[in-house]
């Protein structure tokens, strides 16, 4: 009974995501199978970027042992600063520049890119402390960092990017690919 | 009788033969007594010849020879072939007629009953309301650059005679002007700017600034169209060394070819402002005209709406709106509404009664069901500064209806009516994050309550710290503000509906009805 209500309610009431942020994808990262990355874009040109529901991560009861943004020996994610309205100070990302990386339980560790091209604003430092935040939300409060594409490339940046319509075919064909086999 | 002592004659002499005007002999003869520049021109210069030829004085034929200088090819085409005569008589008349080589006309015919007429008809035809009058003439550069050429001529003469005249003690040609032109105006009329402009009549003066001479002084800056500007030519002049300056220019100031010219008189009401305070009753109507892209989103808006009648009545150009904080387009503002001030900009109409005030808040309501507006008054400059001050310390109230994802029971949320001041740390939120500087701000909710709706529904009632966001509150903004109510409640949480129930700033003072 609970169930089906829920259910109403939702359907009457988009999310918090579906209301402000138009949701892009990247498939199979660096050419490694699954490893989806999802880019939440607000209409104020604010990119979120996140685990994709399909990420190897968010599988099979995965346990997360670590996260670091550490990603060289010379560049921590987590020494980002910015200032002002301009936002001065951020670093700069590009296409594949890497963010974090995280290692679950199994010793499998998996890169996280930025995905796209802008100023680095925040990195995520909620899901250092509490990892399963990562797990248990992984489009919200399990983000990974926050990026501001440029005022002039704010369109152009998700032509590379896949729609959501475009991922959950990728996705479908992926399902149909590995029941065929058996 | 002109206020001129025996020891001006030598400097009126001299000045009349440079072709000086009869007005600016007086000028630099520092005569301050403004009803002798009200006199006719031609009166005066009357005066000024039998003045000089009063007494014997040796030197008057030799300063009454024709300048130096030639005049240019073009003057004497004007002149005609009666300059050649040089009969005494055809000379005086030519001197009446000369365009003067200070001032360049602008103490001649650009200042008497005929300008003042042109400048009366224009600000008549804008139909102003008003009692007071500001006259303000805008001079073209090049008239500092005659007035130090002439100076420098003078005060060699002065320098012999040993009388010691500063250069401050001269009047200025504006000062002048005015003397002469606000009377005549303000006959006619009686509060607005008359802005007389005149214009810039050749580049000669340009040349002689070159980048050489003061580079310095006239270093290009982004908003000017000119780096010749007067501040810049006014600067440059006290910096020139007087030899320097007459390598460069002739002194006097040799024959200007023509009269400057005027460019235009423009009129201007000093701001009027106005304040109240609105509701807006509508989900889908922004506080300013929203444009992304250069692409218009939503019809209209709350100032658009409010303007328009004010506007109108005002009869006023443009405004600048305001307001003690602001709504998001799907957000209504209820009780008392909220706190507005508007500056209009050059109105026509200036007085309203509070009756004609009335009426026009009327006019306003009846426009339109999305907005209503109250307390609707004028006010000072100054008191307007007092909505923005303390801004941040004051409190606002809102009722927000909100959903959550795993079903509640009526005593589930009651908890919540218990807390108080609840301290938040909001990172910028990322709706908001493009326009303001990352950082955490603390806010207080001084309180809450709840109205239970349904399974999934209830109302929440808040009083907050201004500068609080709600939104971001309630569903959490990805974990950046803490704590959230999703974190109070355990769940998920969403907020569906938010009203502004009271924006506590006492200001503007309320109008009984």
């Amino acid at each position: 009974m609970d169930c089906v209500e829920q259910k109403d309610t939702e359907a009457n009431a988009p999310s918090v995501v579906d209301r402000y942020y138009t949701r892009w994808y990247r498939a199979d990262l660096k050419g490694k199978t699954c490893e989806d990355h999802c880019i939440l874009q607000h209409s104020n040109r604010i990119c979120v970027i996140t685990l994709a529901h399909t990420h190897p991560i968010l599988q099979d009861g995965r346990i997360i042992k670590s996260i670091n943004y550490q990603i060289s020996n010379g560049c921590s994610r987590l020494n980002n600063k910015v200032s002002g309205k301009s936002k001065r100070g951020g670093q700069f990302l590009t296409d594949f520049a890497p963010l974090c990386r995280i290692t679950c339980t199994d010793e499998t560790e998996y890169t996280i890119y930025s995905c796209i091209r802008g100023r680095l604003l925040e990195v995520n430092e909620n899901i250092l402390e509490t990892p399963n935040l990562l797990l248990e939300k992984p489009s919200t409060e399990g983000y990974i960092a926050v990026i501001l594409p440029k005022f002039e490339e704010s369109k152009s940046i998700t032509e590379n990017l896949l729609s959501r319509e475009e991922f959950e075919s990728i996705v479908a064909k992926r399902t149909v690919d590995q029941s065929q086999p058996t | 009788m002109l206020p001129l002592k025996e020891k001006d004659k030598p400097i009126v002499q001299k000045l009349l033969s440079a072709g000086c005007c009869a007005r600016c002999v007086l000028r630099f003869c520092c005569v301050s007594v403004q009803a002798a520049y009200r006199k006719p021109p031609q009166d005066t210069l009357n005066e000024l010849q039998a003045f000089i030829s009063s007494t014997e004085n040796p030197k008057t034929q030799d300063s009454a020879s024709p300048p130096e200088d030639p005049p240019s090819k073009r003057a004497k085409l004007e002149a005609g072939p009666s300059e050649e005569d040089a009969a005494a008589a055809v000379k005086l008349k030519d001197e009446e007629s000369r365009v003067c080589v200070v001032c360049l006309g602008i103490l001649q015919d650009l200042c008497g009953p005929a300008q003042a007429l042109k400048v009366s008809e224009t600000v008549k035809a804008e139909k102003y309301e008003f009692d007071t009058l500001v006259l303000s003439v805008s001079l073209p550069a090049q008239l500092c650059v005659r007035e130090h050429s002439c100076w420098l001529h003078v005060k060699k003469e002065l320098r012999e005679k040993s009388i010691a005249v500063d250069r401050d003690d001269l009047i200025q040609v504006k000062e002048a002007f005015k003397w002469i032109m606000q009377g005549l105006v303000a006959k006619e009329l009686g509060g607005v700017a008359v802005v007389t402009r005149v214009g810039d009549r050749n580049e000669e003066e340009k040349e002689l600034f070159n980048a050489t001479t003061c580079s310095d002084c006239f270093k290009p800056t982004k908003n000017k169209q000119s780096v010749f500007t007067r501040m810049a030519v006014v600067k440059a002049l006290e910096k020139i060394a007087d030899a320097k300056f007459l390598k460069h220019y002739p002194s006097p100031p040799a024959q200007p070819t023509s009269s400057c010219i005027p460019q235009d008189v423009q009129c201007l009401h000093m701001s009027v402002f106005v304040a109240g305070r609105y509701n807006k009753f509508c989900r889908s109507l922004p506080q300013t005209p929203w444009v992304i892209d250069g692409e218009r989103r939503m019809e209209s808006s709350v100032e658009e709406l409010i303007a328009a009648p004010v506007l109108s009545s005002f009869r006023s150009d443009g405004f600048n709106f305001s307001s003690s904080g602001r709504e998001d387009v799907d957000v209504r503002t209820l009780g008392n509404g909220r706190p507005f001030a508007m500056e209009l900009l050059n109105p026509h109409r200036s007085r309203l009664s509070r009756a004609e005030m009335k009426q026009l808040q009327e006019t306003i309501n009846k426009s339109s069901d999305k907005i209503r507006v109250r307390d609707l008054q004028i006010v000072t400059r100054e008191a307007m500064s007092r909505m923005k001050e303390g801004e941040e310390e004051k409190t606002k109230s809102y009722t927000a209806l909100i959903w959550t994802l795993k079903p509640i029971q009526r005593e589930d949320i009651t908890f919540i009516d218990d807390i108080k001041d609840l301290t938040l740390d909001q990172k910028t939120p990322l709706r908001v994050l493009h326009r303001r500087a990352l950082a955490v701000r603390q806010r207080v909710i001084h309180s809450m309550n709840t109205r239970f709706l349904d399974s999934h529904h209830f109302y929440l009632g808040l009083k907050t710290q201004a500068g609080t966001y709600i939104k971001e509150f309630v569903h959490g903004d990805f974990g950046r503000t803490k704590p959230n109510l999703c974190e109070l409640l355990r769940t998920d949480t969403d907020i569906l509906e938010l009203d502004v129930e009271s924006v506590d700033v006492d200001w503007p003072p309320s109008i009984p009805e």
